[in-house]
């Protein structure tokens, strides 16, 4: 993992200090909410409706062990005892009071954590592959490149005041599991011409009121011309993206009122001018030195086949299920990657106490060499786990809520946080999931279903990804009363497509039906098992679904 | 200026976040804060609701409120019922956990 240098401590305790400047003032009175409110954001503090929110950054959504107790350990002292992972691989506490929020930063410094670019109209964290560093698909470890434009980025002084906020994501293999392409910019690691890793570089993806797909705009850019290439983006992004209006500010709208040909001129021309200045010139060595932080870890030589794991599996049937779907093939032989489900059914999606995360630590202790993944699904990985210990950690898991064998299936769902939490949602978004999932708690079921992902948001700010699920669920308020509205269709890989609305919304009460109707429709419908909802869908198309959803109208 | 209620509203009060901690309080009939909706103080129509959110701006310097704003409310059986699914929701606490939130605090 990567550690702090003298640089990034001295920054990281700078801002701390200022900020408990800040507050103070603020407090006395000496600072009105105006002035105070754009100083909180840069330090991650939202005011939601019952409390504060911190955000904190988890970049490329590694965690250590280490720093995995700390966030419990401030969930216990200055929270409500939990805390929840988002879609940005970050951890959110619900309830922290303003006076705390300084001693909390400062005790996130002392484990390497801080706030910094979880708000405002900066560069934010940038988000990764959940599997990085132990993918057999993958071209090179992300997180490298993610350290290498998280470094670019911060506190940079020409992108700290951005028409809006900016959001990368970076995958190391073509199987997309970051979602880059509805990102402002996603970054894919490929082979260039001479064989050493290249980017491709999509521009202009996004969510929100105007879902975008990102464009290519750049392609094999070369490891020196990797950071000049993004500043260039930036700096187009910066000087003619939309102030005017904040609907219409993020780059997507640029890209797309441009077109991307003009965007890529533009950016190509701009590349031109930063890379005669030459000083963002990426070098080799400093590559190297920031690899040396993701070094593999010292796996064991090890037969890929476990004899001991086959048997537990074909004796225990629910642990067999967890490895079926919760665990990817590793690239070390008789190692294994755990997904650890934070969606229990009837739980609220991201959510874990400070017990939770204890026993996380303790188990990537115990079996991951001490390192955890956030994913932006909302759920934890270790990375590097021994085949033959696989047992033991899902026992532990299954024992303290964690051990659900459902991932990617329709009870694994992305969901915000929603009115009952959220200032800017429309409509509860968690209750509905709950009640999703109680429906189909039924394991035989889902897995009879197969890979079906379920993204609920309650608002069109579409934190909960609605657009890019398979099935989409919106929020919308009609005259105070919460509806739902359905889109079908939508994915975030390396297919990436926006879902499409079947019609018109459902009440609170009807939702849960209308999912259950058209999971039906698609069993009906399907080829065979082996044809997934989404494949059956972009096979017969929307008019079977909404047939059926409005029959009776 | 936060805007939560309905143009047409009739009965509206106002609520705000406390400084200290974001947590939601109500302004009362002797222009203090509560932290139960119960002690609003109400009005009836527009100019009066305009009189009213005006008369707590001060509060936003003086007693370390955060962003007052007028929401629409009902009277059931001598108790005060927020209009809006989303006030509801401010008054108690998240829908989804019980044990958080003023639903989760008896008045004393």
């Amino acid at each position: 993992m990567y550690r702090y240098d003298q640089f990034d401590h001295k920054l990281v305790a700078e801002r701390v200090n200022q900020f408990r400047g800040q507050v103070a003032r603020r407090m006395s009175g000496e600072m009105t909410e105006d002035e105070f409110k754009p100083l909180r954001l840069m330090n991650g503090v939202y005011l939601q409706l019952h409390a504060y929110m911190l955000r904190v950054a988890v970049p490329y959504g590694t965690l250590s062990s280490v720093q995995m107790h700390k966030l419990a350990d401030i969930a216990t002292k200055y929270d409500k005892g939990y805390g929840h992972f988002t879609t940005r691989q970050n951890l959110q506490y619900n309830w922290p009071a303003l006076e705390d929020l300084p001693a909390i930063l400062e005790e996130l410094a002392e484990v390497e954590m801080h706030a910094i670019q979880t708000s405002g109209n900066c560069i934010r964290n940038v988000t990764s592959d959940q599997y990085a560093g132990a993918a057999a698909d993958e071209i090179d470890d992300p997180r490298i490149w993610s350290e290498i434009i998280r470094q670019w980025s911060t506190f940079h002084p020409e992108f700290t005041f951005l028409p809006r906020k900016f959001k990368f994501a970076v995958t190391g293999c073509s199987n997309d599991r970051a979602a880059i392409r509805v990102h402002d910019i996603g970054i894919e690691l490929v082979r260039g011409k001479d064989g050493d890793v290249a980017f491709d570089i999509y521009v202009g993806g996004g969510q929100g009121r105007t879902p975008m797909i990102g464009k290519l705009i750049g392609e094999a850019i070369s490891r020196e011309d990797l950071l000049a290439y993004l500043e260039s983006t930036l700096r187009v992004y910066n000087m003619s993206g939309r102030r005017d209006h904040l609907y219409k500010s993020r780059i997507k709208i640029l890209v797309h009122d441009i077109g991307a040909e003009e965007m890529k001129r533009r950016v190509e021309e701009e590349f031109v001018l930063v890379k005669k200045q030459g000083v963002l010139e990426l070098p080799q060595e400093e590559v190297d030195r920031i690899r040396a932080y993701f070094e593999a870890p010292d796996f064991e030589a090890l037969d890929d086949e476990c004899a001991e794991l086959t048997a537990v599996m074909a004796s225990h049937k629910r642990f067999g299920a967890w490895v079926n779907t919760n665990t990817a093939v590793h690239k070390q032989a008789g190692y294994a990657i755990a997904n650890i489900s934070l969606k229990p059914i009837g739980g609220v999606a991201g959510d874990a106490s400070d017990e939770q995360m204890h026993i996380v630590a303790d188990l990537a202790e115990k079996y991951a060499f001490s390192e955890i993944r956030v994913t932006h699904e909302q759920n934890l990985v270790l990375a590097h786990v021994k085949k033959a210990d696989l047992f033991a950690l899902w026992e532990t898991l299954e024992a303290n809520g964690m051990g659900t064998p459902n991932l990617g299936l329709i009870t694994d769902q992305i969901v915000c946080p929603g009115l009952d939490y959220c200032a800017l949602a429309n409509a509860r978004s968690i209750p509905i999931s709950q009640e999703i999932t109680e429906r189909f708690a039924d394991l035989d079921r889902q897995h009879n279903i197969g890979e079906l992902k379920l993204k609920i948001s309650g608002c069109i700010n579409a934190c909960g990804h609605h657009h890019v699920g398979h099935i989409g669920i919106l929020g919308v308020d009609k005259k105070g009363t919460e509806y739902y509205q359905v889109t079908l269709g939508g994915s975030a890989d390396e297919f990436t497509a926006v879902g499409k609305i079947v019609g018109r919304a459902f009440t609170e009460h009807e939702i849960v039906d209308a999912i259950e109707t058209i999971v039906e429709v698609y069993l009906g419908l399907r080829e065979s098992p082996d044809e997934r909802f989404l494949d059956a869908y972009r096979r017969v198309g929307i008019a079977p679904f909404k047939e059926k959803l409005y029959a009776d109208t | 200026m936060a805007q939560h209620s309905n143009k047409l509203a009739k009965i509206q009060a106002v609520t705000a976040n406390r400084l200290l901690d974001g947590h939601v309080v109500y302004f009362t009939a002797a222009g203090e804060w509560s932290d139960w909706v119960d002690d609003v103080v109400l009005a009836d129509g527009k100019e009066d609701a305009d009189a009213l959110l005006a008369k707590a701006q001060p509060s936003v310097e003086t007693r370390h409120i955060v962003d007052p704003y007028l929401f629409e409310v009902d009277q059931e059986d001598g108790k005060m019922v927020p209009k809006s699914v989303r006030e509801k929701i401010r008054m108690a606490g998240p829908t989804i956990r019980l044990d958080l939130g003023k639903q989760a605090v008896a008045r004393s």
